[in-house]
């Protein structure tokens, strides 16, 4: 197991240098001069020179990435000219917060999609599975933004149970309670539509595994139904649901940006957003390599998991 | 008579675990250097257990995988060793799953047209002319051409999959189990019609098959392949009847025949390829292995007249 | 085609889902004759006016602009940007992956490389950097989402592709004289298509939510032109105080998707052959049992089979797997079932203890008695406890029965422990001295082993160990030997002899051998469409069958020794159960079939040695 960590990090590191190179090159096609842009367009072509000079912009391309390349690796990610502060910074601060509200979404839609999948394979084509069915179908279908809304106008503006938006009170809050007062809407928002596709898949996986000779053979032994369905098929189904929980965990974060923007929850999606309007490419550049990396790593972790679950992937 | 096919040291080696450069993780000689000949007009049966890398050897034969070392001529021409179709007028190929050697999407009549087609350009009517002598050789109605494969049965389709190779009009066709996938009424079927076509054809036949029983009733001559390689090879009424290697004996030992009592039954099975042992191959499951054995790989030599086995203590008949 | 209309709309939300994407579809196209204000035309005067009001029937928007023709134009715009994305990125996508798939090696290697890179990030990332690239706008919005979408494709038809070209038709047809070109068109591709469909039908409302998404966030559509996403945008601001500004454009994006979302699933559906046949559904627990009522018991014996019956009810077809057979087992004794494929042989074992998949599989009259219990029909409970206790199974492929996922000793420890509370530890005692049992070298090794590190070999020999596992009365053996070689075969053959006679077992050993019987069967039954046509002492059946079926299957096996020769066949082919001939099923192919033969019910007559035929070759 041990071994097959480390081979799985090694092989990390040219994935993590593809990124940055193409997030390099997409930067750097992106039209128009950051010297111009930082100084307005009253600055003199002197000063823009002197700008470019002081931002390396006048080398070659490739030198230009592995300059940008050392910095990031000392954790240098540059400085917003928008914000006037470190990227980095920028980015840590408000990375806790799409992590509260992705991670939140993410245990949610993988417990809730994989439960719904399972029951509904174990009872298909009964009123459970009909129903799941057609939850899951409107779940894929609504637009998480548009549900959010929705949600407001429902939860916060009507009925008054959860707050508006933000992250936490500003007067009296900040505690855990009232954390997650904020925290479930966005985060529930958010999960919809990655339960929905988990749990069409789990139950595909288990509708495929539940016809698979072994189950017989489990049958066959005199194991209790309950165990058949929940032990031998979902451990099997699971083999094949765990890549797919790695493809949502992306589409979550995705997800997350939308979110972010309906209830003003402060994290990286509404800054990278922010961030293009305004044209502040070191913010952009900086944010994206981050979270593609912390996104690499969490997909480690789920080969991880799944190379423990499947004895047959380590040979 | 003259050679029909011939291989030389014909051999292939796989890699395991390729990688974007450099060499990979592991080699596995699926099949060493075999040397065969087949007479015109004679059927050399090819027996051997799952991973002995007959249907490799097969597969190499018709170019479909490229060998590693070795060369294959056919009637006394070298073939160029990666190109199909330069094969496919000289020798072809019956596969043991008839459903899946027929494309899915196409009808029979499709199917049928390409091989007439490209490797021998008929067109119109001499091109219908001669798919219906063909279905008329392998016993098929006509209505059948409209039709899609999924509607066969495995006879039928094995049928047309002969048909199809038929169509060619090679001097060689290789057999790879052909009738492994069918019922026993059906299979005797098919192995009459493939007798029948070889002398209405002029054909020279490899015929494998996992089964000696039916090896022996169609060949002239058997070749018993134990992990890549031959181990022995003779006239098909002395190869089961008096065996001169110890595997070829306990094959025909353990094979089920009514009123005979169970027996046969000797613990061992196929060494771990990725890590094969020096000497014979078959030593670790041999009653009579020996240091020499252990340590030195046996030649394939003549045992006696015509009948050859890379044994180092041959059995006496 | 019309079958595929036909299987579409056999799905009703499907159909539902096309009837109201059709609808949305030509009002879309209708937009710019049908009588609505310009979409454009501001009028701050009448800013939020509600919907239903005069001369605005969904209401005006914060500028005053009015809603129903905003929402026509928006969702023109939408859908063309969703359908052109989910075009571009599913052709190019599945171009990708054919060529990837198809060519294989390095070729593979590097796209396949690139392709795990994109996918590196989470999709957005990507299309906010294209976007920022390229600038705000729809078009490049459309591309953003069409270029982060080529990847899910590629992979996806890649794995099809690599599947297709493995298979022997392509082989083939490169012996036909193909070439590459060739084959990838007329051989890869066609097989392809359904595929790529469903892979489009199923993610162009995933397509039509992202541009959407994207143009919320300001960076698709640009004002004053507007799809729904930027409608949804702009109306945001304006939720509390305005929310219909809102729900309109919201809704509509959600009928849109919803609809296609349907549609693509009923697509899916029929053009899936799996679903079409019904093979995904879901197998029960037990059996299901439509039975009248019991037929009174004949006699005693540990296991008796009364003319049981199950069917296999596929859409209007009904195939009679197992036709009124009746069987027996004594303690002790081997019971050989022999039949082609097909002829209700494993269908009849499977039945015993209600193992038989269902759907399809109904188990329609009968009775199976153990120690004189009727078990059709029993409680569930009932069934389970017996299931490997009493009467236990070994099947035919070692690799698909064993789960690929459990060491081999905690799958017997299961099945130990399911009917005796014993401890753990008692039980690993058990589990070990189990394979010792049958004959694994290093057993409490081997213990830790899963499945895939066996030969197949020592895999049936742990299935043969489970099936000991609780000391049953009766073993079931369903073709055991078939997926193995014949020297492995032998060794396994062997061991259930030998176990058979020290524990005292009786077996029904199910198989097409009739070697295989001989060495190891006292009695055997021969079956075809469905029925038992013979039964008898082995070595009596084996020496003079009485049924001309058995005669002339017997005399189509080639046996070893018997030198080169033409072989004995059976013309025609065995009767498809859902249609058999009135009479006797083996008729059509039988020489000495008369006019009686084919009329009427041919009953199975004799006592030690029963034959069903009015003409056999010897009297029974």
């Amino acid at each position: 197991m041990g071994g097959y960590i480390l081979k799985r990090l090694l092989s990390a590191i040219p994935v993590l240098l593809g990124i940055t190179v193409i997030v390099f090159l997409i930067m750097a096609m992106i039209p128009g001069d950051p010297a111009t842009a930082i100084l307005g367009s009253y600055a003199t072509p002197e000063n823009v020179a002197r700008l470019n000079r002081h931002l390396g912009l006048d080398e070659p391309l490739w030198k230009q990435y592995f300059i940008w390349l050392g910095n990031l690796m000392q954790g240098d990610f540059g400085r917003s000219f928008a914000l006037n502060r470190p990227v980095l910074d920028e980015i840590l601060d408000r990375f806790s917060a799409t992590l509260i509200l992705a991670g939140t979404a993410f245990v949610l839609c993988s417990l809730l999609g994989i439960l719904a999948g399972v029951v509904s394979a174990a009872r298909q084509y009964g009123l459970a599975d009909k129903v799941i069915t057609f939850v899951v179908i409107l779940g894929i279908s609504v637009p998480s933004f548009f549900l959010g809304m929705m949600m407001i106008l429902l939860f916060a503006v009507q009925l008054r149970w959860f707050p508006v938006s933000g992250m936490y009170s500003i007067w009296g809050g900040g505690d855990l309670p009232d954390l997650i007062r904020h925290l479930t809407m966005p985060a529930l928002a958010l999960s919809v539509v990655a339960t929905g596709v988990i749990a069409r898949l789990s139950r595909g996986a288990m509708l495929e595994v539940l016809r698979q000779d072994f189950i017989r053979t489990a049958r066959a032994k005199g194991v209790h139904e309950r165990r058949v369905i929940w032990g031998h098929a979902l451990r099997a189904a699971m083999v094949s649901i765990i890549p797919v929980l790695g493809i949502q965990a992306g589409f979550v974060l995705s997800g997350a940006v939308y979110i972010e923007m309906v209830f003003q929850w402060p994290g990286v999606g509404r800054m990278l957003v922010d961030g293009i309007l305004k044209r502040d490419i070191l913010l952009v550049q900086g944010g994206v390599v981050f979270i593609a990396a912390c996104y690499v790593g969490f997909n480690i972790i789920v080969d991880v998991a799944q190379a423990w679950l499947d004895p047959r992937i380590k040979t | 008579m003259t050679i029909a096919l011939k291989s030389t040291n014909l051999a292939k080696t796989f890699d395991i675990g390729k990688r974007l450069i450099g060499p990979p993780r592991a080699q596995v000689h699926a099949v060493h250097p075999v040397s065969l000949e087949v007479k015109t007009g004679e059927t050399l049966g090819i027996v051997g257990e799952s991973g002995c890398g007959k249907s490799t050897l097969a597969r190499m034969l018709v170019g479909l995988t490229p060998p590693s070392a070795g060369t294959i001529e056919i009637e006394g021409k070298a073939l160029n060793r990666a190109d199909p179709a330069a094969f496919g007028r000289l020798i072809q190929y019956v596969f043991q799953d008839p459903v899946s050697s027929l494309n899915p999407r196409k009808t029979i009549q499709q199917i049928m047209e390409v091989p007439l087609r490209l490797l021998h350009g008929l067109r119109g009517r001499a091109l219908d002319d001669r798919i219906a002598e063909l279905f008329d050789a392998v016993n098929l109605r006509p209505e059948f051409l409209t039709r899609y494969p999924h509607e066969f049965s495995g006879g039928q389709a094995q049928r047309i999959g002969i048909a199809r190779a038929l169509a060619a009009s090679p001097r060689i066709l290789i057999l790879d189990e052909p009738v492994s996938a069918l019922d026993v009424s059906v299979q005797a079927q098919v192995l009459n019609l493939l007798a029948a076509l070889k002398s209405e054809f002029n054909l020279t036949y490899l015929f494998i098959s996992h089964d000696l029983a039916v090896v022996e009733a169609v060949s002239d001559r058997i070749a018993v392949l134990y992990f890549g390689s031959v181990v022995e090879t003779g006239p098909a009424e002395k190869v089961f009847a008096a065996p001169r290697h110890p595997y070829t004996k306990l094959l025909a030992d353990s094979a089920p025949v009514v009123g005979k009592p169970l027996g046969g039954a000797q613990a061992g099975e196929l060494p771990d390829p990725l890590n094969p042992p020096p000497g014979c191959a078959f030593a670790g499951r041999c009653p009579r292995a020996t240091d020499l054995c252990r340590a030195e790989v046996p030649d394939l030599r003549p045992v006696e007249g015509d009948q050859f086995a890379a044994c180092h203590h041959p059995l006496d008949p | 085609m019309s079958l595929f209309l036909k299987l579409l709309f056999r799905n009703k939300l499907a159909g539902f889902g096309a009837v109201v994407l059709a609808v949305i579809v030509v009002l879309a196209l209708l937009t710019p004759i049908l009588p609505l204000h310009p979409p454009n035309a501001t009028n701050t005067a009448n800013r939020f006016l509600r919907p239903l009001s005069d001369g605005h029937l969904l209401g005006t928007d914060h500028l005053g602009r009015d809603l129903l023709s905003r929402l026509m134009w928006g969702t023109r715009l939408s859908l063309a940007v969703g359908f052109a994305a989910a075009l571009v990125a599913g052709l190019l996508g599945a171009a990708i992956g054919v060529m990837a798939g198809y060519f294989g090696g390095r070729t593979d290697n590097v796209t396949m490389r690139g392709v795990d890179m994109l996918m590196a990030f989470p999709y957005i990332l990507l299309a906010l950097a294209i976007v920022a690239v390229l600038g705000p706008g729809l078009l490049n919005a459309l591309i953003a989402v069409a270029v982060v979408n080529i990847p899910f494709f590629a992979r996806n038809i890649r794995g099809v592709t690599v599947g297709i070209a493995h298979r022997e038709f392509i082989d083939a047809a490169k012996l036909a004289g193909m070439g590459h070109t060739r084959i990838l068109l007329t051989e890869v591709v066609p097989n392809i298509v359904p595929v790529v469909v469903i892979a489009m039908s199923t993610t162009i409302g995933w397509m039509i939510l992202e541009t959407a998404g994207l143009s919320f966030l300001g960076l698709g559509s640009q004002p004053p032109q507007a799809d729904l996403g930027s409608m949804l945008g702009e109306a945001r601001s304006a939720l509390i105080t305005a929310p219909h500004t809102s729900i309109v454009p919201g809704v509509m994006i959600l009928l849109i998707v919803m609809s296609v979302n349907l549609l693509g699933d009923g697509i899916r559906d029929a053009l899936d052959p799996r679903l079409r046949s019904g093979a995904l559904a879901r197998p029960m627990a037990t059996t299901r049992v439509e039975r009248a009522e019991a037929p009174v018991p004949k006699g005693d014996g540990l296991l008796r089979i009364d003319e049981l019956e199950t069917q296999f009810q596929v859409g209007p077809r009904i195939y009679k797997a197992v036709n009124k057979v009746s069987l027996e087992l004594k303690p002790g004794e081997c019971l050989g079932l022999i039949g082609e494929s097909g002829s209700g042989k494993s269908v009849t074992a499977l039945s015993v203890m209600g193992l038989v998949a269902s759907p399809p599989g109904v188990i329609t009259g009968g009775a199976v008695r153990l120690n004189g219990q009727d078990l059709i029909g029993a409680p569930y409970e009932l069934l389970r406890s017996l299931r490997g206790r009493k009467v236990a199974y070994i099947f035919q492929d070692p690799l698909s029965t064993l789960h690929p996922l459990y060491r081999i000793g905690d799958q017997l420890i299961e099945a130990i422990r399911v009917h005796e509370p014993v401890s753990h530890a008692q039980a690993h005692k058990r589990a070990v001295k189990l394979l010792e049992d049958v004959r694994i070298p290093n057993a409490a090794a081997r213990f830790r082993a899963y499945p895939h590190e066996l030969s197949g070999g020592m895999r049936q020999r742990v299935g043969i160990a489970m099936a000991l596992a609780n000391d049953p009365d009766i073993i079931i053996a369903d073709e055991p030997t078939t997926a193995l070689d014949v020297t492995v075969q032998a060794q396994i053959l062997a061991l259930l002899s030998d176990l058979r006679r020290s524990r005292g077992l009786a077996i029904l050993f199910i198989t097409h051998d009739f070697g295989v019987v001989g060495q190891l069967c006292d009695r055997v039954a021969v079956m075809y469409g469905g029925r038992i046509v013979e039964a008898g002492p082995t070595a009596d059946v084996l020496a003079a069958p009485a049924h001309p079926y058995t005669a002339r299957l017997i005399a189509c096996v080639p046996e070893l020794g018997g030198g080169r020769r033409v072989m004995a066949a059976i013309p025609g082919l065995p009767p498809a159960v859902d249609d058999l001939p009135p009479g006797c099923a083996f008729a059509p192919r039988c020489e000495k079939a008369q006019a009686a033969c084919r009329t009427g019910e041919i009953a199975l007559q004799g006592e030690a040695r029963k034959v069903r035929c009015l003409f056999p070759e010897v009297a029974p």
